[in-house]
Protein backbone atom coordinates (compact mmCIF):
# COMPACT_ATOMS: atom_id res chain seq x y z
CA UNK A 1 0.00 0.00 0.00
CA UNK A 2 1.23 3.47 -0.81
CA UNK A 3 1.20 5.97 2.03
CA UNK A 4 -1.01 9.01 1.71
CA UNK A 5 1.11 12.04 0.84
CA UNK A 6 0.50 15.27 2.67
CA UNK A 7 -0.91 18.06 0.45
CA UNK A 8 2.24 20.13 1.06
CA UNK A 9 4.44 17.43 -0.44
CA UNK A 10 2.23 16.62 -3.41
CA UNK A 11 3.91 19.02 -5.86
CA UNK A 12 7.29 17.51 -4.96
CA UNK A 13 5.88 14.03 -5.43
CA UNK A 14 4.59 15.03 -8.87
CA UNK A 15 7.98 16.50 -9.82
CA UNK A 16 9.72 13.35 -8.59
CA UNK A 17 7.36 11.07 -10.50
CA UNK A 18 7.80 13.10 -13.68
CA UNK A 19 11.59 13.05 -13.25
CA UNK A 20 11.59 9.27 -12.87
CA UNK A 21 9.42 8.96 -16.00
CA UNK A 22 11.81 11.15 -17.99
CA UNK A 23 14.87 9.23 -16.81
CA UNK A 24 13.16 5.92 -17.61
CA UNK A 25 12.14 7.04 -21.10
CA UNK A 26 15.67 8.33 -21.77
CA UNK A 27 16.96 4.94 -20.67
CA UNK A 28 14.56 3.15 -23.04
CA UNK A 29 15.53 5.54 -25.84
CA UNK A 30 19.25 4.86 -25.31
CA UNK A 31 18.79 1.11 -24.89
CA UNK A 32 16.79 1.03 -28.13
CA UNK A 33 19.75 2.45 -30.06
CA UNK A 34 22.18 0.18 -28.22
CA UNK A 35 20.20 -2.93 -29.19
CA UNK A 36 19.89 -1.75 -32.80
CA UNK A 37 23.64 -1.10 -33.06
CA UNK A 38 24.39 -4.54 -31.59
CA UNK A 39 22.06 -6.16 -34.14
CA UNK A 40 23.77 -4.18 -36.91
CA UNK A 41 26.83 -6.40 -36.51
CA UNK A 42 25.15 -9.76 -35.95
CA UNK A 43 23.64 -12.01 -38.66
CA UNK A 44 21.20 -12.69 -40.21
CA UNK A 45 21.34 -9.46 -42.23
CA UNK A 46 18.12 -8.39 -43.92
CA UNK A 47 19.50 -7.22 -47.26
CA UNK A 48 16.13 -6.88 -49.01
CA UNK A 49 14.69 -4.82 -46.16
CA UNK A 50 17.83 -2.68 -46.22
CA UNK A 51 17.59 -2.05 -49.98
CA UNK A 52 13.92 -1.21 -49.54
CA UNK A 53 14.82 1.38 -46.92
CA UNK A 54 17.55 2.88 -49.13
CA UNK A 55 14.88 3.38 -51.77
CA UNK A 56 12.35 4.68 -49.24
CA UNK A 57 14.64 7.08 -47.40
CA UNK A 58 17.12 7.98 -50.13
CA UNK A 59 15.74 7.64 -53.63
CA UNK A 60 12.26 8.92 -52.74
CA UNK A 61 13.80 12.03 -51.13
CA UNK A 62 15.88 12.99 -54.17
CA UNK A 63 13.44 15.49 -55.67
CA UNK A 64 12.97 17.43 -52.45
CA UNK A 65 16.75 17.50 -51.89
CA UNK A 66 17.33 18.80 -55.43
CA UNK A 67 14.69 21.50 -55.03
CA UNK A 68 15.70 22.72 -51.58
CA UNK A 69 19.41 22.49 -52.41
CA UNK A 70 19.08 24.58 -55.55
CA UNK A 71 16.95 27.27 -53.97
CA UNK A 72 19.07 27.42 -50.82
CA UNK A 73 22.13 28.04 -53.01
CA UNK A 74 20.27 30.67 -55.03
CA UNK A 75 19.10 32.52 -51.90
CA UNK A 76 22.62 32.40 -50.46
CA UNK A 77 24.09 33.61 -53.76
CA UNK A 78 21.73 36.57 -53.79
CA UNK A 79 22.05 37.58 -50.13
CA UNK A 80 25.79 37.05 -49.78
CA UNK A 81 26.47 38.87 -53.06
CA UNK A 82 24.68 42.00 -51.85
CA UNK A 83 26.40 41.83 -48.46
CA UNK A 84 29.87 41.34 -50.00
CA UNK A 85 29.30 44.06 -52.62
CA UNK A 86 29.06 46.63 -49.78
CA UNK A 87 32.69 45.86 -48.98
CA UNK A 88 33.75 45.33 -52.60
CA UNK A 89 34.44 41.67 -51.87
CA UNK A 90 32.13 40.01 -54.40
CA UNK A 91 35.02 37.77 -55.44
CA UNK A 92 34.51 35.78 -52.25
CA UNK A 93 30.94 34.81 -53.17
CA UNK A 94 32.00 31.28 -54.29
CA UNK A 95 33.79 30.29 -51.06
CA UNK A 96 31.12 31.97 -48.90
CA UNK A 97 28.33 30.01 -50.57
CA UNK A 98 30.35 26.78 -50.64
CA UNK A 99 31.48 26.96 -47.00
CA UNK A 100 27.98 27.83 -45.75
CA UNK A 101 26.49 24.91 -47.64
CA UNK A 102 29.20 22.29 -47.14
CA UNK A 103 29.81 22.89 -43.44
CA UNK A 104 26.36 23.81 -42.27
CA UNK A 105 23.33 24.13 -44.49
CA UNK A 106 23.85 21.00 -46.60
CA UNK A 107 23.85 18.49 -43.74
CA UNK A 108 21.29 20.37 -41.62
CA UNK A 109 18.72 21.23 -44.28
CA UNK A 110 18.90 17.87 -46.04
CA UNK A 111 18.45 16.12 -42.66
CA UNK A 112 15.46 18.34 -41.85
CA UNK A 113 13.94 17.67 -45.27
CA UNK A 114 14.36 13.90 -44.92
CA UNK A 115 12.92 14.09 -41.39
CA UNK A 116 9.80 15.74 -42.76
CA UNK A 117 9.44 13.37 -45.67
CA UNK A 118 10.81 9.95 -44.74
CA UNK A 119 11.18 10.15 -40.94
CA UNK A 120 7.52 10.98 -40.40
CA UNK A 121 6.39 8.30 -42.86
CA UNK A 122 8.63 5.73 -41.18
CA UNK A 123 7.17 6.51 -37.75
CA UNK A 124 3.63 6.25 -39.12
CA UNK A 125 4.40 2.97 -40.92
CA UNK A 126 5.96 1.30 -37.88
CA UNK A 127 3.29 2.79 -35.61
CA UNK A 128 0.52 1.29 -37.75
CA UNK A 129 2.37 -2.04 -37.71
CA UNK A 130 2.42 -1.81 -33.92
CA UNK A 131 -1.30 -1.04 -33.46
CA UNK A 132 -2.37 -3.68 -36.02
CA UNK A 133 -0.29 -6.32 -34.19
CA UNK A 134 2.08 -6.85 -37.14
CA UNK A 135 5.08 -6.30 -34.85
CA UNK A 136 3.64 -8.82 -32.36
CA UNK A 137 3.19 -11.23 -35.29
CA UNK A 138 6.91 -10.95 -36.08
CA UNK A 139 7.78 -11.52 -32.42
CA UNK A 140 5.66 -14.67 -32.05
CA UNK A 141 7.20 -16.05 -35.25
CA UNK A 142 10.48 -16.03 -33.28
CA UNK A 143 11.73 -13.14 -35.43
CA UNK A 144 13.21 -10.02 -33.90
CA UNK A 145 11.20 -7.01 -35.18
CA UNK A 146 14.16 -4.70 -34.48
CA UNK A 147 16.16 -6.65 -37.04
CA UNK A 148 13.47 -6.19 -39.69
CA UNK A 149 12.36 -2.63 -39.02
CA UNK A 150 15.03 -0.71 -37.13
CA UNK A 151 18.40 -2.06 -38.27
CA UNK A 152 17.74 -1.65 -42.05
CA UNK A 153 16.45 1.90 -41.43
CA UNK A 154 19.46 2.82 -39.32
CA UNK A 155 21.87 1.46 -41.90
CA UNK A 156 19.98 3.19 -44.72
CA UNK A 157 20.22 6.46 -42.76
CA UNK A 158 23.98 6.02 -42.32
CA UNK A 159 24.46 5.55 -46.05
CA UNK A 160 21.87 7.80 -47.65
CA UNK A 161 22.25 10.92 -45.49
CA UNK A 162 25.87 11.63 -46.56
CA UNK A 163 24.92 10.93 -50.18
CA UNK A 164 21.95 13.26 -50.04
CA UNK A 165 24.04 15.88 -48.30
CA UNK A 166 26.65 15.61 -51.08
CA UNK A 167 23.91 16.08 -53.64
CA UNK A 168 22.50 19.04 -51.70
CA UNK A 169 25.99 20.59 -51.60
CA UNK A 170 26.52 20.21 -55.36
CA UNK A 171 23.16 21.62 -56.40
CA UNK A 172 23.40 24.33 -53.73
CA UNK A 173 26.75 25.53 -55.10
CA UNK A 174 25.24 25.36 -58.58
CA UNK A 175 22.29 27.48 -57.34
CA UNK A 176 24.77 30.09 -56.04
CA UNK A 177 26.52 29.96 -59.44
CA UNK A 178 23.22 30.56 -61.29
CA UNK A 179 22.52 33.71 -59.30
CA UNK A 180 26.08 35.00 -58.77
CA UNK A 181 27.50 34.29 -62.22
CA UNK A 182 24.56 34.00 -64.62
CA UNK A 183 22.29 36.63 -63.04
CA UNK A 184 24.57 39.11 -61.27
CA UNK A 185 27.53 38.90 -63.63
CA UNK A 186 30.36 37.60 -61.43
CA UNK A 187 33.01 35.82 -63.48
CA UNK A 188 32.86 32.04 -63.53
CA UNK A 189 36.57 31.73 -62.87
CA UNK A 190 36.33 33.92 -59.77
CA UNK A 191 33.33 32.00 -58.38
CA UNK A 192 34.98 28.59 -58.68
CA UNK A 193 38.63 29.68 -58.40
CA UNK A 194 38.25 31.31 -54.98
CA UNK A 195 36.25 28.30 -53.84
CA UNK A 196 39.26 26.04 -54.50
CA UNK A 197 41.45 28.36 -52.43
CA UNK A 198 39.22 28.54 -49.37
CA UNK A 199 37.42 25.21 -49.15
CA UNK A 200 39.50 22.43 -47.55
CA UNK A 201 38.93 18.73 -47.22
CA UNK A 202 38.31 19.25 -43.49
CA UNK A 203 35.26 21.37 -44.38
CA UNK A 204 33.92 18.52 -46.50
CA UNK A 205 34.62 16.05 -43.69
CA UNK A 206 32.83 18.28 -41.18
CA UNK A 207 29.73 18.14 -43.36
CA UNK A 208 30.20 14.42 -43.85
CA UNK A 209 30.39 13.56 -40.13
CA UNK A 210 27.44 15.79 -39.41
CA UNK A 211 25.34 14.06 -42.07
CA UNK A 212 26.30 10.60 -40.77
CA UNK A 213 25.27 11.54 -37.23
CA UNK A 214 22.04 13.16 -38.46
CA UNK A 215 21.24 9.96 -40.34
CA UNK A 216 21.49 8.03 -37.08
CA UNK A 217 19.45 10.62 -35.15
CA UNK A 218 16.59 10.78 -37.66
CA UNK A 219 16.26 7.01 -38.09
CA UNK A 220 16.69 6.36 -34.37
CA UNK A 221 13.95 8.83 -33.42
CA UNK A 222 11.61 7.77 -36.25
CA UNK A 223 11.81 4.05 -35.47
CA UNK A 224 11.71 4.53 -31.69
CA UNK A 225 8.60 6.69 -31.88
CA UNK A 226 6.95 4.18 -34.22
CA UNK A 227 7.76 1.29 -31.90
CA UNK A 228 6.44 3.10 -28.83
CA UNK A 229 3.28 4.46 -30.34
CA UNK A 230 0.12 5.05 -28.25
CA UNK A 231 -3.31 3.68 -29.01
CA UNK A 232 -5.20 3.95 -32.28
CA UNK A 233 -5.00 6.52 -35.06
CA UNK A 234 -4.53 9.35 -32.56
CA UNK A 235 -1.53 7.58 -31.08
CA UNK A 236 0.06 7.21 -34.51
CA UNK A 237 -0.63 10.87 -35.33
CA UNK A 238 0.92 12.00 -32.04
CA UNK A 239 3.96 9.76 -32.47
CA UNK A 240 4.51 11.08 -36.01
CA UNK A 241 4.40 14.70 -34.85
CA UNK A 242 6.69 13.95 -31.90
CA UNK A 243 9.08 12.17 -34.20
CA UNK A 244 9.44 15.15 -36.55
CA UNK A 245 9.70 17.69 -33.73
CA UNK A 246 12.18 15.68 -31.65
CA UNK A 247 14.37 14.76 -34.63
CA UNK A 248 14.43 18.39 -35.84
CA UNK A 249 15.36 19.73 -32.41
CA UNK A 250 18.03 17.06 -31.92
CA UNK A 251 19.49 17.84 -35.36
CA UNK A 252 19.89 21.52 -34.50
CA UNK A 253 21.23 20.89 -30.99
CA UNK A 254 23.62 18.19 -32.17
CA UNK A 255 24.71 20.43 -35.06
CA UNK A 256 25.88 23.02 -32.57
CA UNK A 257 27.93 20.46 -30.61
CA UNK A 258 29.39 18.96 -33.75
CA UNK A 259 30.20 22.42 -35.06
CA UNK A 260 32.03 23.31 -31.88
CA UNK A 261 34.01 20.07 -31.75
CA UNK A 262 34.87 19.45 -35.39
CA UNK A 263 37.63 21.61 -36.99
CA UNK B 1 0.03 -29.50 -22.89
CA UNK B 2 -0.17 -25.95 -21.65
CA UNK B 3 -0.36 -25.25 -17.93
CA UNK B 4 -0.66 -21.92 -16.16
CA UNK B 5 -0.14 -21.59 -12.43
CA UNK B 6 -1.07 -18.58 -10.31
CA UNK B 7 -0.68 -16.01 -13.06
CA UNK B 8 -0.91 -12.45 -11.74
CA UNK B 9 -0.70 -9.20 -13.66
CA UNK B 10 -1.49 -5.63 -12.67
CA UNK B 11 -1.24 -2.33 -14.50
CA UNK B 12 -0.85 0.18 -11.69
CA UNK B 13 -3.91 -0.20 -9.49
CA UNK B 14 -5.73 -2.25 -12.14
CA UNK B 15 -5.38 -5.93 -11.20
CA UNK B 16 -6.17 -7.68 -14.48
CA UNK B 17 -5.11 -11.23 -13.61
CA UNK B 18 -5.42 -12.32 -9.98
CA UNK B 19 -3.93 -15.78 -9.89
CA UNK B 20 -5.08 -17.62 -13.01
CA UNK B 21 -4.77 -21.41 -13.02
CA UNK B 22 -5.43 -22.98 -16.40
CA UNK B 23 -4.80 -26.13 -18.40
CA UNK B 24 -5.11 -26.94 -22.09
CA UNK B 25 -4.59 -30.67 -22.71
CA UNK B 26 -2.46 -31.76 -25.66
CA UNK B 27 -4.40 -32.11 -28.90
CA UNK B 28 -7.56 -30.45 -27.57
CA UNK B 29 -9.45 -27.29 -28.48
CA UNK B 30 -9.69 -25.18 -25.33
CA UNK B 31 -11.74 -22.02 -25.52
CA UNK B 32 -11.43 -19.16 -23.04
CA UNK B 33 -14.61 -17.16 -22.63
CA UNK B 34 -15.37 -14.11 -20.56
CA UNK B 35 -16.69 -10.58 -20.69
CA UNK B 36 -14.99 -7.83 -22.65
CA UNK B 37 -12.31 -6.16 -20.60
CA UNK B 38 -12.08 -9.23 -18.39
CA UNK B 39 -8.41 -9.84 -19.17
CA UNK B 40 -8.71 -12.55 -21.85
CA UNK B 41 -6.38 -10.82 -24.32
CA UNK B 42 -3.89 -9.99 -21.56
CA UNK B 43 -4.00 -13.64 -20.50
CA UNK B 44 -3.41 -14.79 -24.09
CA UNK B 45 -0.47 -12.39 -24.41
CA UNK B 46 1.10 -14.15 -21.43
CA UNK B 47 0.52 -17.54 -23.05
CA UNK B 48 2.33 -16.47 -26.23
CA UNK B 49 5.16 -14.76 -24.38
CA UNK B 50 4.32 -11.17 -25.34
CA UNK B 51 3.83 -10.13 -21.72
CA UNK B 52 5.61 -10.99 -18.51
CA UNK B 53 3.54 -11.72 -15.41
CA UNK B 54 4.05 -10.15 -12.01
CA UNK B 55 3.89 -13.67 -10.56
CA UNK B 56 3.06 -17.20 -11.68
CA UNK B 57 4.21 -19.58 -14.39
CA UNK B 58 3.26 -20.41 -17.97
CA UNK B 59 4.40 -23.89 -18.90
CA UNK B 60 4.35 -24.87 -22.55
CA UNK B 61 5.19 -28.54 -22.71
CA UNK B 62 6.87 -28.25 -19.31
CA UNK B 63 9.01 -25.25 -20.31
CA UNK B 64 8.34 -22.20 -18.14
CA UNK B 65 8.32 -19.41 -20.72
CA UNK B 66 8.08 -16.69 -18.07
CA UNK B 67 11.72 -17.40 -17.22
CA UNK B 68 12.87 -17.12 -20.82
CA UNK B 69 13.55 -14.04 -22.91
CA UNK B 70 15.05 -13.06 -26.24
CA UNK B 71 16.77 -15.87 -28.09
CA UNK B 72 15.98 -18.44 -25.40
CA UNK B 73 12.28 -18.05 -26.23
CA UNK B 74 12.74 -18.64 -29.96
CA UNK B 75 12.75 -22.48 -29.92
CA UNK B 76 9.48 -22.43 -27.92
CA UNK B 77 7.93 -19.85 -30.24
CA UNK B 78 8.72 -22.01 -33.27
CA UNK B 79 6.43 -24.64 -31.76
CA UNK B 80 3.35 -22.47 -31.90
CA UNK B 81 1.43 -20.26 -34.28
CA UNK B 82 -0.81 -17.32 -33.44
CA UNK B 83 -3.90 -16.01 -35.21
CA UNK B 84 -4.36 -12.43 -34.04
CA UNK B 85 -7.70 -10.71 -33.64
CA UNK B 86 -6.98 -8.35 -36.53
CA UNK B 87 -5.23 -11.05 -38.57
CA UNK B 88 -2.00 -9.02 -38.28
CA UNK B 89 -1.11 -9.71 -41.90
CA UNK B 90 1.81 -7.67 -43.23
CA UNK B 91 0.00 -5.16 -45.40
CA UNK B 92 2.92 -4.29 -47.67
CA UNK B 93 3.26 -7.83 -49.08
CA UNK B 94 0.85 -10.17 -50.84
CA UNK B 95 -1.19 -12.90 -49.16
CA UNK B 96 1.16 -15.50 -50.69
CA UNK B 97 4.20 -13.74 -49.24
CA UNK B 98 2.44 -13.42 -45.88
CA UNK B 99 1.93 -17.17 -45.69
CA UNK B 100 5.42 -17.87 -47.04
CA UNK B 101 7.04 -15.40 -44.62
CA UNK B 102 7.60 -17.71 -41.61
CA UNK B 103 8.96 -20.44 -43.88
CA UNK B 104 11.36 -18.09 -45.68
CA UNK B 105 12.60 -16.57 -42.45
CA UNK B 106 12.82 -19.55 -40.12
CA UNK B 107 13.53 -22.56 -42.35
CA UNK B 108 15.98 -23.57 -45.07
CA UNK B 109 13.29 -24.93 -47.38
CA UNK B 110 13.78 -24.47 -51.13
CA UNK B 111 11.63 -22.06 -53.09
CA UNK B 112 9.72 -24.98 -54.63
CA UNK B 113 9.05 -26.58 -51.24
CA UNK B 114 7.84 -23.28 -49.86
CA UNK B 115 5.53 -22.84 -52.85
CA UNK B 116 4.06 -26.32 -52.33
CA UNK B 117 3.42 -25.71 -48.63
CA UNK B 118 2.01 -22.22 -49.07
CA UNK B 119 -0.35 -23.34 -51.82
CA UNK B 120 -1.44 -26.30 -49.69
CA UNK B 121 -2.08 -24.01 -46.70
CA UNK B 122 -4.09 -21.55 -48.80
CA UNK B 123 -5.99 -24.45 -50.31
CA UNK B 124 -6.87 -25.79 -46.86
CA UNK B 125 -8.43 -22.48 -45.89
CA UNK B 126 -10.28 -22.47 -49.24
CA UNK B 127 -8.36 -19.51 -50.60
CA UNK B 128 -6.51 -21.00 -53.55
CA UNK B 129 -5.89 -18.18 -56.04
CA UNK B 130 -5.88 -15.40 -53.45
CA UNK B 131 -2.07 -15.49 -53.13
CA UNK B 132 -1.24 -12.57 -55.48
CA UNK B 133 -3.68 -10.20 -53.75
CA UNK B 134 -2.70 -7.78 -51.01
CA UNK B 135 -4.47 -8.00 -47.61
CA UNK B 136 -6.25 -4.68 -48.29
CA UNK B 137 -7.80 -6.17 -51.45
CA UNK B 138 -9.64 -9.02 -49.70
CA UNK B 139 -12.55 -9.17 -47.25
CA UNK B 140 -12.25 -9.40 -43.46
CA UNK B 141 -13.24 -13.07 -43.45
CA UNK B 142 -10.64 -13.88 -46.09
CA UNK B 143 -7.97 -12.02 -44.13
CA UNK B 144 -8.75 -14.16 -41.07
CA UNK B 145 -8.39 -17.29 -43.20
CA UNK B 146 -5.06 -16.10 -44.63
CA UNK B 147 -3.93 -15.50 -41.04
CA UNK B 148 -4.97 -19.08 -40.18
CA UNK B 149 -3.02 -20.34 -43.22
CA UNK B 150 0.04 -18.38 -42.05
CA UNK B 151 -0.22 -19.88 -38.55
CA UNK B 152 -0.72 -23.35 -40.01
CA UNK B 153 2.02 -23.35 -42.65
CA UNK B 154 4.85 -24.00 -40.18
CA UNK B 155 2.96 -27.07 -38.90
CA UNK B 156 3.05 -25.92 -35.26
CA UNK B 157 2.14 -28.14 -32.33
CA UNK B 158 0.00 -25.39 -30.81
CA UNK B 159 -2.10 -22.63 -32.36
CA UNK B 160 -3.45 -19.71 -30.34
CA UNK B 161 -6.50 -17.90 -31.70
CA UNK B 162 -7.33 -14.43 -30.38
CA UNK B 163 -11.01 -13.87 -31.14
CA UNK B 164 -10.68 -15.15 -34.71
CA UNK B 165 -14.32 -14.39 -35.58
CA UNK B 166 -14.65 -10.85 -34.20
CA UNK B 167 -16.39 -8.56 -36.66
CA UNK B 168 -17.65 -11.34 -38.93
CA UNK B 169 -21.26 -12.13 -39.83
CA UNK B 170 -22.88 -15.29 -38.36
CA UNK B 171 -22.32 -17.29 -41.56
CA UNK B 172 -18.63 -16.45 -41.59
CA UNK B 173 -18.37 -17.16 -37.86
CA UNK B 174 -19.61 -20.70 -38.48
CA UNK B 175 -17.37 -21.04 -41.55
CA UNK B 176 -14.28 -20.09 -39.54
CA UNK B 177 -15.25 -22.37 -36.65
CA UNK B 178 -15.80 -25.32 -38.98
CA UNK B 179 -12.51 -24.57 -40.69
CA UNK B 180 -10.65 -24.56 -37.36
CA UNK B 181 -12.38 -27.80 -36.39
CA UNK B 182 -11.54 -29.57 -39.66
CA UNK B 183 -7.91 -28.33 -39.59
CA UNK B 184 -7.65 -29.50 -35.99
CA UNK B 185 -8.93 -32.97 -36.93
CA UNK B 186 -6.43 -33.14 -39.77
CA UNK B 187 -3.34 -31.74 -38.02
CA UNK B 188 -4.05 -32.62 -34.37
CA UNK B 189 -2.57 -29.40 -33.03
CA UNK B 190 -3.42 -28.09 -29.56
CA UNK B 191 -5.70 -25.09 -29.96
CA UNK B 192 -6.30 -22.34 -27.41
CA UNK B 193 -8.89 -19.83 -28.48
CA UNK B 194 -10.26 -16.68 -26.92
CA UNK B 195 -13.83 -16.12 -28.09
CA UNK B 196 -17.13 -14.45 -27.33
CA UNK B 197 -19.16 -16.57 -29.70
CA UNK B 198 -21.76 -18.17 -27.47
CA UNK B 199 -23.28 -20.71 -28.16
CA UNK B 200 -21.29 -21.50 -31.35
CA UNK B 201 -18.05 -22.29 -29.50
CA UNK B 202 -19.72 -25.15 -27.63
CA UNK B 203 -19.89 -27.00 -30.97
CA UNK B 204 -16.14 -27.07 -31.48
CA UNK B 205 -14.61 -26.90 -27.98
CA UNK B 206 -13.24 -29.88 -26.09
CA UNK B 207 -12.86 -27.72 -23.02
CA UNK B 208 -14.14 -24.28 -22.07
CA UNK B 209 -12.68 -22.03 -19.37
CA UNK B 210 -14.38 -18.88 -18.15
CA UNK B 211 -12.17 -15.98 -17.08
CA UNK B 212 -13.92 -13.54 -14.77
CA UNK B 213 -12.53 -10.90 -12.49
CA UNK B 214 -8.97 -12.02 -13.20
CA UNK B 215 -9.56 -15.69 -12.33
CA UNK B 216 -10.75 -18.84 -14.07
CA UNK B 217 -14.12 -19.30 -12.37
CA UNK B 218 -15.16 -22.44 -14.23
CA UNK B 219 -13.55 -24.87 -16.63
CA UNK B 220 -14.44 -28.21 -18.12
CA UNK B 221 -16.17 -29.84 -21.10
CA UNK B 222 -18.82 -27.73 -22.88
CA UNK B 223 -21.70 -29.67 -21.30
CA UNK B 224 -20.33 -29.03 -17.82
CA UNK B 225 -20.05 -25.31 -18.53
CA UNK B 226 -23.56 -25.15 -19.95
CA UNK B 227 -24.89 -26.88 -16.85
CA UNK B 228 -22.71 -24.98 -14.39
CA UNK B 229 -24.54 -23.80 -11.28
CA UNK B 230 -22.20 -20.78 -11.10
CA UNK B 231 -24.43 -17.70 -11.61
CA UNK B 232 -21.57 -15.75 -13.26
CA UNK B 233 -21.24 -18.46 -15.92
CA UNK B 234 -24.97 -18.75 -16.46
CA UNK B 235 -25.36 -15.00 -16.74
CA UNK B 236 -22.61 -14.83 -19.36
CA UNK B 237 -23.70 -17.75 -21.53
CA UNK B 238 -27.31 -16.59 -21.47
CA UNK B 239 -26.27 -13.02 -22.29
CA UNK B 240 -28.11 -11.54 -19.32
CA UNK B 241 -27.43 -7.83 -18.75
CA UNK B 242 -26.14 -6.57 -15.37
Amino acid sequence: MTEAVSPVLRPFEAIGRRTIEIVESLGRFGTFLGVAVALLFTPPFKVRAFLGRIHYVGFNSLLIILLTGTFTGMVLGLQIYFTLSRFGSEAYLGPAVALSIIRELGPVLSALMVTGRAGSALTAEIGIMRITEQIDALTVMALNPMRYLVVPSLLAGLITFPMMTALFDVVGIFGGYLVGVQLLGLSEGTYFGEMKTFVDMKDVMTGFWKSVSFGVIVMWVATYKGFHVGHGAEGVARATTQSVVLASVLILVWDYFMGSVLP
Amino acid sequence: MIRVEGLTKSFGANHVLRGVDFEAPKGSITIIIGRSGGGKSVFLKHLIGLMRPDAGRVLIQDIDITRLSGRALEPVRRRYGVVFQSGALFDSITCYDNVAFPLRETTRLSRAEIRTRVEAALDQVELAGVGPKYPAEISGGMRKRVAIARALVSEPEIIFFDEPTTGLDPVLVNTIHRLIQSLHRKHHFTAVMVSHEIPEIFEIADRVAMLHDGRIVESGPPEAIKGSPNPVVQKFINGEPD
